[in-house]
C-alpha cells in the first residue's frame, strides 16, 4: 500500500508528461488527479493502520548501491511520522490537483502543469518515506527540481525565470550543508540507514573532530550542517529570500509547495532526525534561536507587503519559524502538530487568495482590491476561516480553530523549556502572534472590506470561482476548523506516547511540562491575537488614513519592513555583485585570455589538427593499413627487446 | 644416416628457395609453379620423418588439386604484373627497414630458444596408441578422439567457407541457354514430334 | 572420455551449430523466399541457446580433453554475445528486406559467426582459440561483402578479408611461438607452468605480442584498427550493427581469457602491450572521430575508443579490472545496439542516409528518436548518471587501484575530447534547423529495441546490481581463491 501511495503520483506524472499531447487536457487532468486521490485515500488507511494502530514497518524495494562497505537499498520507512506526512502531502496535493483543474483552465500547457504537480508529489512522498539519508536526499533534490520547474512554469515571464533560478540557487546553499551533513554522518557512523545510525548516536555523542585546527563536537557539527539544509528548504532567516519570490509561480503551486509541503520538509527532516538532535543540545539551541528570529522577522515584513500572495508567503515563513523553535526546545510532536494544521489553513489561505486573484483577473495587489465580500461571499467566508485558524483564534480551555491548538502548544513548550533559547523563542513567538494577527486581518480588511479600490470594470466582473475550485476549499476549511481539536489528543495530548511510538525520540518531558505552564502563558497568544485584531480593525476599517500617516511618521521603520529588512539588497551587495565581479574578471581575464587562449581554443586547435592528421592516416589503401599493423607489432617487439637488453 | 641428412638439407634448401621465388617471381604463373615445387619438397620432408600419409595427402590435395586450380585461375585472370608492382618502389625502403628490424629481432629470439623444462613432461602426446599401427590409423585415432572438437570446428569453418563462396559468386543469369538434362530425358515423342499426313504435291 | 558429458557441457554451442546447419538446409530447400522465416528461426535459436546457457551444468567444467572450458566468465560474456547477436538480428530484418538483400544465407552465416564467438569465449587451448576466431571471422568477411553488387560492400569485405588474413597470420605466428617456447597449447597446462615459476623467455614475450596483435585486430584496437572505419562504412548498416556489438564482446572476452587465464601470472609481461594499445585506441578513437561526417564512420571510431576504455580495465589485471571490463561491455552492448537502432531508422524518402547532417532538427521532426539518441550519446560521453558514466568509472577506478594513474588520466582526457563529438550530435539534433524528416513508421521491433535499450541506459544507476553482480561473478572465475 505504501508503495502504491508513493508511486501512483509518479505514474500519473509519467502519463501526463509523456503522453500529454495524445491524452489532451482533460485526459492529463484525469490521469493525474485520480491516482492522487487514490493515494490520498490509501494514505488515510495507512494513517489509521500505522499511526493509530501502531504498526510501523519498512518496505524494502530493491538494492540501490552495493559498493564495498557502502550498501544501500530503496526502502520505504512507514512510521507515525511518515504516515502523518503521507496524509498531509496526499490530501493537500489532491486538493490542489483538483483546484488546478479550474484555476489553470485557460492555460495552454495543462498536461505539463499536471505532470509537474504529480512529479512533485512523488518526490515529496519519497522524501518523507526515506529510510536512509541518501534516499531522503534524492527526494530532497527531486522536490527542489519540481519546485524550480513549477516556479518557472510561466517561463515567458522573466520575473518567473529569475525567481525560479533564485529559489534553486538559494536552496543549493542549503543543500551543500545537507550533503556535507550526510557525508559527515556516514563518516561518523559508517552507515546512512537511519536504523543503523540512530542506535549509535548515544555512544558517539562525545566524539570530537578537528575542523581547521579547532576541536568540535562531531555530532553538533553534523546536526548544524543538516540544519543548514533544513533552513534552505524551509526558508529560515538567512536563506528565506527565495520564498516570497517563488510566488511568481501559479497560485496552486504556492499552496502545495511553498506553504503546505515542501517548505515543511526541513521541519520533517529535523523531526525524523530527532534521535540525533537530542544528543546535540547546542544545535538545538541554534535551531530555537533561528526559528524564533524567523518567526518575528517574517511577521514584521508581512505587515507592509501589498501583494496578497507575498503576505501569505511571509506568514508561511513566520509559521515555519514557530515549528523550528518548537523543535529547538525538543517539542517535536508540537512542531509536527503545527506542521499539519498549518498545511490545512495555509493551503486554504493560498487557494482562497488564488480564488480572489482569479476573480480579479490576476490582480494581486491588495491596494487595488477592497469591498469584495459582496462579490465573492464563499471565498470571503473561507478566507475568514483560514485567517482565524492562522491567528489561532479560540477560547483557552474550551475550543478553537486548528491554529489555536497547535500554536498554543508550541508557545507553551517554548516557555516550559526554561532555557535562554526557550525564553527567547517564547518572547518572539508571543510578539509574532500579535503581528500575525495584525497582518492577517489587514489582508482580510484590505481585500474584502471598505470601499473598493479596483477599477470599475474589474470590480463589476469579479465573480465567484467555479465549483471545481471551491469544493476543494471546503475540504481544507474542514481541516482548518477541526484538525486541531480532533488531533490534539493523539499528537500532544494524553495519547501521544502510543501515537508516536518509536518515530520520535525526546529525552526530557517537554510536552508534559508544557501542559503545566501558568494560565497567563496559555492565555497570552489569544490576548495578543485580540489586540492585533483590534489594531487592524482600527487602522484599516475605522481610520483608513492612519496607515499612511504612520508610514510617514515612522518612515525608516516602514521602509525597513517594506524592503524586507534589506536582505535582498544585502545579499546582492555581499554575494551576488562580488560574485559577478569575480566571475566577470575570471571570464574576461582568466577564462577568455588565459584559459581559452591556451586551453580550449589552443587545445581545440591542436585537437582539430591532430584529428585531421589521424583521419588522413585512413587513406583507404590496403597496404597502408597492413603497414600500420606491422609497424605496431614491430614497435611492441622492439620495446620488449629493448627492455630485455637493458 | 648420412643419406638422410643429405636428403633433409636438400629438401629444406629447395623449400626455402622456392618459397622465396614464389614472392619474387615476376610472372604469377611461375610463382604458382614454384609453390608446387615447395609443396613437393615439403612432402619429401614429411617422408623423411616417417609421416608418409601426410606426405601423400600433401601431394594429392595441395599439388594435385589446389595448386593446379590456382594455376588455371592465374592463367585465366591474366594479371597485369606491372600494375601490381606500381608503388612498390615507393614503399620499398620503409618496407625493407621494417622487415629487417623484424628479422633481426626474430633472430635474437630464435637464438634464445629454450623450451620450458616443465613442458616436456606434460606435452607428450602418445602419438600411436601402441603396437604396430599405421600412420593413417594413428592420425585417425587422435583426430576423431582426442581432437574431435577441433575437427568438428574445422568442419564448420569449411562449411562457412563454402557457403561464402556460393553466396558471393553464384548468380542466376538471365537469358542463358542451359542444358537441362532432366528435361531432355523426360521428353517424349508425343510432346515434340507431330506426325502429319502430307498429301503429295500439296505442301504443309 | 565421456562424450555424453562433453556434449552436455558444450550444449549451447552444439545446439547453435546444429540449428545453423538445419536452417541452412531449410533455406536451401525452400529457396530464396524463406529469408524472413530463417531470420525468425535464427533469432529463436539464439534465444534457446541463451536459455540452455542459463540452465547449463555446473560451472568450472571442461570438456573435449580440456579444449573447451566453461566458467562464470564465459557464461557472462556468452550471454552478452547472444543478446547482442539476437538484438542486432531483430533490427536487421526490416532493413535487409528493404534493401533487397534478403537472402537466407545471411542469418545462417551470422549464426555460424556467433558459434565461433561462443567457441572463442570458451577456448581453453591455443588451437581451439584459433578455430573459434577463424569461424567467427570467416563468416563476417562474407557478410561484409554480402551486397556483392555494390562497390562499397565488396570493397569492405575484401579489405576486411585481406587484413583479417594478415592478422590471422600474426595470431598463428604468435601461437606457434608460444607453443615452441613452452611445449604445450593447453591453457591449463600453461597456467600451471607459469604458476610453478616457469621461466619467461623473450620468445614467449614476442609470441605474446603477436598473439595480442592478432586479437587486437579482432576488437579493432589501435594500431590494428585500420579496417574498422572502412568496413563499418562500406558494409550494409544492419551488418555494421552486428559487427559493432557481438564480435567486439567476444574478441575482448577472448583477450581477457587468454591474458588472465594461461598468462595470468605474467601480468608484468603483457601489461605494457595492453597499456600501449589502450592508450593508442583511446587517443585515435577520440581524435579521429571529430573529423567524421558519416555517422557510421563516427561509430567506428567510437567503438575503437570504447575498446580502449575496456582494455584499461584489462590492463589493471585485477579482479576489479575484469569486473569493470564485464560491466563496460554490458553497457557498451546496450548503448551500441540502441545507437545503431537509431541509425537504422535514418531513412529519408525510402533511402538510407548516414550523414550526421541528416540528423538536423530531429528533435522537432521526431522527438522520441532524438531523445533516445540523445540518451545514448550522453551515455557514451560519460555524463552521469547515465550508464556509460559508470562503465568508465569502474574501469578508471580499477586502473587507479592498480597504480596505472597515467593511463586513467589519459582515459579521462580522451573521454573529454570524445564528449565533443557525441555532444555535437545532440547539438545537431536539438539546435539546428530541421532538414527532411525520417520515414515513418520505424517498425514495432525497432521501437521495442529503442525503448528497452534507452531505458536500460537511462535507469542503470537506479538498479545496477544485476549487471554488477554478474560481472563480479564473472571476474571471480580467474581468481579462484577469491578476495
Amino acid at each position: 500500500m505504501d508503495v502504491a501511495i508513493v508511486f501512483l503520483p509518479l505514474i500519473g506524472a509519467i502519463l501526463a508528461g509523456f503522453l500529454g499531447r495524445s491524452l489532451g487536457d482533460r485526459g492529463a487532468q484525469l490521469v493525474t488527479c485520480i491516482p492522487m486521490v487514490v493515494a490520498a485515500l490509501l494514505s488515510i488507511v495507512v494513517f489509521f493502520d500505522v499511526a493509530l494502530g501502531g504498526n510501523a514497518y519498512t518496505t524494502e524495494l530493491f538494492t540501490w548501491i552495493d559498493s564495498g562497505a557502502f550498501e544501500l537499498s530503496w526502502a520505504l520507512r512507514v512510521d507515525t511520522l511518515t504516515a502523518i506526512m503521507f496524509c498531509v502531502v496526499t490530501v493537500v496535493s489532491s486538493v490542489v490537483h483538483i483546484y488546478s483543474v479550474g484555476y489553470m483552465s485557460d492555460d495552454k500547457s495543462i498536461p505539463r502543469f499536471m505532470a509537474y504537480l504529480s512529479l512533485f508529489s512523488f518526490f515529496m512522498l519519497m522524501l518523507v518515506s526515506a529510510d536512509n539519508f541518501v534516499q531522503m536526499f534524492f527526494g530532497w533534490e527531486g522536490v527542489g527540481v519540481a519546485s524550480y520547474l513549477l516556479i518557472g512554469f510561466w517561463y515567458e515571464k522573466p520575473s518567473a525565470n529569475a525567481a525560479a533560478i533564485k529559489a534553486f540557487l538559494v536552496n543549493r546553499v542549503g543543500d551543500v550543508g545537507f550533503a556535507l551533513g550526510i557525508a559527515g554522518a556516514f563518516l561518523l557512523f559508517g552507515a546512512v540507514q537511519f536504523d543503523a545510525v540512530f542506535p549509535q548516536v548515544e555512544d558517539m555523542a562525545e566524539t570530537t573532530i578537528s575542523i581547521f585546527g579547532m576541536e568540535a563536537n562531531a555530532l553538533t557539527a553534523i546536526c548544524l550542517l543538516l540544519f543548514v539544509g533544513a533552513m534552505g528548504k524551509s526558508a529560515q532567516l538567512g536563506l528565506h529570500t527565495w520564498l516570497p519570490d517563488a510566488m511568481e509561480g501559479p497560485t496552486p503551486v504556492s499552496a502545495l509547495i511553498h506553504a503546505a509541503t515542501m517548505v515543511t520538509a526541513g521541519v520533517f527532516m529535523l523531526c525524523r532526525l530527532s534521535p540525533m538532535f537530542e544528543y546535540a543540545p547546542i544545535a538545538l539551541d541554534v535551531v530555537a534561536y533561528v526559528g524564533g528570529a524567523t518567526a518575528l522577522f517574517a511577521a514584521t515584513v508581512g505587515l507592509t507587503q501589498t501583494d496578497i500572495k507575498r503576505v501569505i508567503a511571509y506568514s508561511t515563513c513566520s509559521q515555519l519559524g514557530y515549528m523550528f523553535f518548537a523543535i529547538g526546545v525538543s517539542a517535536y510532536s508540537a512542531a509536527m502538530f503545527h506542521l499539519m494544521t498549518h498545511a490545512f489553513f495555509k493551503a486554504l489561505l493560498f487557494l482562497g487568495a488564488g480564488s480572489v486573484i482569479h476573480a480579479m483577473h490576476h490582480e494581486q495587489d491588495m491596494r487595488k482590491m477592497g469591498g469584495l465580500y459582496k462579490k465573492i461571499p464563499v471565498t470571503y467566508t473561507l478566507m475568514w476561516i483560514g485567517t482565524l485558524a492562522l491567528v489561532g483564534f479560540g477560547i483557552p480551555g474550551v475550543t478553537g480553530f486548528a491554529g489555536f491548538y497547535s500554536k498554543d502548544i508550541v508557545i507553551e513548550a517554548a516557555y516550559a523549556a526554561q532555557s535562554s533559547a526557550g525564553g527567547f523563542a517564547f518572547v518572539m513567538g508571543v510578539v509574532a502572534a500579535f503581528l500575525t494577527s495584525v497582518y492577517s486581518f489587514r489582508l482580510l480588511f484590505l481585500t474584502f472590506h471598505g470601499e473598493t479600490r479596483a477599477d470599475h470594470h474589474t470590480f463589476e466582473h469579479a465573480h465567484e470561482s467555479p465549483r471545481v475550485m471551491v469544493w476543494p476549499l471546503y475540504v481544507l476549511a474542514a481541516g482548518a476548523v477541526l484538525a486541531g481539536a480532533v488531533f490534539y489528543g493523539p499528537f500532544v495530548g494524553d495519547g501521544r506516547e502510543a501515537f508516536w511510538g518509536d518515530s520520535l525520540l525526546v529525552l526530557g518531558s517537554i510536552i508534559e511540562d508544557a501542559h503545566h505552564v501558568p494560565f497567563w502563558v496559555k492565555a497570552s497568544p489569544m490576548i495578543m491575537t485580540l489586540l492585533g485584531l483590534w489594531l487592524a480593525w482600527y487602522m484599516y476599517i475605522r481610520r483608513p488614513e492612519l496607515p499612511g500617516e504612520f508610514a510617514r511618521q515612522a518612515e525608516p521603520f516602514y521602509r525597513f519592513s517594506l524592503n524586507k529588512w534589506y536582505f535582498d539588497e544585502l545579499y546582492d551587495a555581499v554575494f551576488v555583485r562580488p560574485a559577478f565581479w569575480l566571475a566577470r574578471g575570471l571570464w574576461k581575464g582568466g577564462d577568455g585570455a588565459v584559459i581559452d587562449g591556451l586551453g580550449p581554443d589552443g587545445l581545440t586547435a591542436v585537437t582539430q589538427s591532430l584529428s585531421r592528421r589521424v583521419s588522413r592516416l585512413q587513406s583507404g589503401y590496403l597496404y597502408h593499413y597492413a603497414f600500420a599493423m606491422l609497424i605496431g607489432v614491430v614497435l611492441l617487439i622492439s620495446w620488449y627487446i629493448f627492455m630485455a637488453l637493458r | 644416416m648420412v643419406v638422410q641428412a643429405l636428403a633433409f638439407y636438400l629438401f629444406a634448401a629447395v623449400v626455402v628457395a622456392s618459397a622465396m621465388m614464389v614472392i619474387a617471381a615476376r610472372n604469377p604463373v611461375h610463382s604458382v609453379l614454384f609453390l608446387i615445387l615447395a609443396f613437393f619438397n615439403s612432402a619429401g620432408l614429411f617422408v623423411l620423418m616417417g609421416a608418409e600419409f601426410l606426405a601423400m595427402i600433401l601431394v594429392v590435395v595441395y599439388v594435385g588439386a589446389v595448386a593446379v586450380l590456382f594455376l588455371f585461375v592465374v592463367m585465366m585472370l591474366d594479371v597485369d604484373v606491372t600494375q601490381i608492382k606500381h608503388g612498390f618502389l615507393q614503399y620499398l625502403p620503409v618496407g625493407v627497414l621494417i622487415g629487417l628490424i623484424l628479422l633481426i629481432e626474430l633472430a635474437m629470439v630464435a637464438g634464445a630458444w629454450v623450451a620450458v623444462p616443465e613442458a616436456q613432461s606434460v606435452a607428450q602426446i602418445p602419438f600411436s596408441p601402441g603396437g604396430d599401427v599405421t600412420n593413417t590409423q594413428a592420425l585417425g585415432a587422435v583426430l576423431y578422439d582426442r581432437y574431435v572438437y577441433l575437427f568438428q570446428a574445422a568442419g564448420l569453418i569449411l562449411l562457412v567457407a563454402m557457403i561464402g563462396a556460393i553466396v558471393l559468386t553464384l548468380r542466376t543469369r538471365e537469358g542463358v541457354r542451359k542444358q537441362s538434362i532432366s528435361d531432355q530425358i523426360s521428353r517424349r515423342t508425343e510432346d515434340s514430334v507431330e506426325v502429319k499426313d502430307v498429301p503429295s504435291g500439296g505442301g504443309v | 572420455m565421456n562424450i555424453g558429458n562433453d556434449i552436455l557441457t558444450a550444449l549451447p554451442e552444439i545446439f547453435l551449430a546444429c540449428s545453423a546447419i538445419a536452417l541452412l538446409m531449410l533455406g536451401v530447400f525452400r529457396g530464396e523466399g524463406s529469408s524472413r522465416l530463417i531470420m525468425t528461426l535464427s533469432v529463436t535459436a539464439l534465444i534457446v541457446t541463451l536459455g540452455l546457457l542459463l540452465m547449463g551444468p555446473t560451472r568450472n567444467t571442461s570438456a573435449f580433453n580440456d579444449l573447451f572450458a566453461n566458467d562464470g566468465f564465459g557464461d557472462f560474456m556468452k550471454m552478452l554475445v547472444l543478446i547482442g547477436a539476437a538484438l542486432t538480428m531483430v533490427m536487421a530484418q526490416r532493413y535487409i528486406e528493404r534493401e533487397q538483400m534478403a537472402r537466407f544465407e545471411l542469418p545462417v552465416l551470422l549464426l555460424f559467426s556467433t558459434v565461433g564467438m561462443l567457441m572463442m569465449i570458451s577456448a581453453n587451448d591455443l588451437i581451439a582459440l584459433y578455430m573459434g576466431v577463424e569461424l567467427q571471422s570467416l563468416a563476417l568477411y562474407v557478410v561484409a561483402a554480402i551486397r556483392r553488387d555494390t562497390l562499397r560492400s565488396s570493397e569492405a569485405g575484401l579489405k576486411y578479408f585481406v587484413l583479417g588474413s594478415l592478422s590471422s597470420g600474426m595470431l598463428l605466428y604468435g601461437l606457434s611461438m608460444i607453443y615452441g617456447f613452452t611445449g604445450t597449447t593447453n591453457f591449463t597446462t600453461l597456467a600451471e607452468i607459469f604458476a610453478n615459476g616457469g621461466e619467461v623467455s623473450l620468445g614467449l614475450t614476442v609470441g605474446l605480442v603477436f598473439l595480442s596483435a592478432g586479437l587486437a585486430f579482432k576488437i579493432s584496437a589501435v594500431p590494428f584498427h585500420m579496417w574498422t572505419p572502412d568496413v563499418y562504412e562500406g558494409a550494409p548498416t544492419a551488418i555494421t550493427a552486428f559487427f559493432a556489438v557481438a564480435p567486439k564482446i567476444a574478441g575482448l572476452a577472448l583477450f581477457v581469457r587468454v591474458l588472465m587465464g594461461p598468462f595470468g601470472e605474467l601480468v608484468d609481461q603483457w601489461q605494457q602491450i595492453i597499456v600501449f594499445i589502450a592508450v593508442a585506441s583511446m587517443l585515435v578513437g577520440a581524435l579521429a572521430a571529430i573529423a567524421q561526417n558519416n555517422i557510421k564512420r563516427l561509430m567506428a571510431y567510437s567503438s575503437i575508443g570504447n575498446m580502449g576504455y575496456a582494455l584499461v580495465g584489462l590492463a589493471a589485471g585485477t579482479q576489479e579490472g575484469i569486473r569493470a571490463v564485464g560491466v563496460y561491455m554490458a553497457i557498451y552492448l546496450f548503448m551500441n545496439v540502441g545507437t545503431f537502432a537509431v541509425i537504422l531508422c535514418m531513412r529519408v524518402n525510402d533511402r538510407m542516409v548516414e550523414r550526421i547532417d541528416d540528423l538536423k532538427g530531429l528533435s522537432r521532426t521526431n522527438p522520441l528518436i532524438a531523445l533516445a539518441l540523445a540518451i545514448f550519446m550522453f551515455s557514451m560521453a560519460g555524463i552521469p548518471p547515465l550508464a556509460g558514466f559508470f562503465g568508465k568509472l569502474y574501469v578508471f577506478l580499477a586502473a587507479v587501484e592498480s597504480g596505472l594513474y597515467i593511463l586513467a588520466v589519459i582515459g579521462v582526457l580522451t573521454s573529454v575530447i570524445s564528449a565533443f563529438y557525441y555532444l555535437r550530435i545532440i547539438k545537431v539534433m536539438y539546435f539546428d534547423e530541421p532538414s527532411e524528416a525520417f520515414d515513418q513508421p520505424i517498425g514495432r521491433e525497432m521501437a521495442v529495441v529503442l525503448t528497452a535499450t534507452s531505458v536500460i541506459v537511462l535507469l542503470f544507476f537506479i538498479m545496477p546490481s544485476p549487471i554488477l553482480e554478474s560481472a563480479s561473478a564473472a571476474a571471480e572465475a580467474f581468481f579462484p581463491a577469491g578476495p
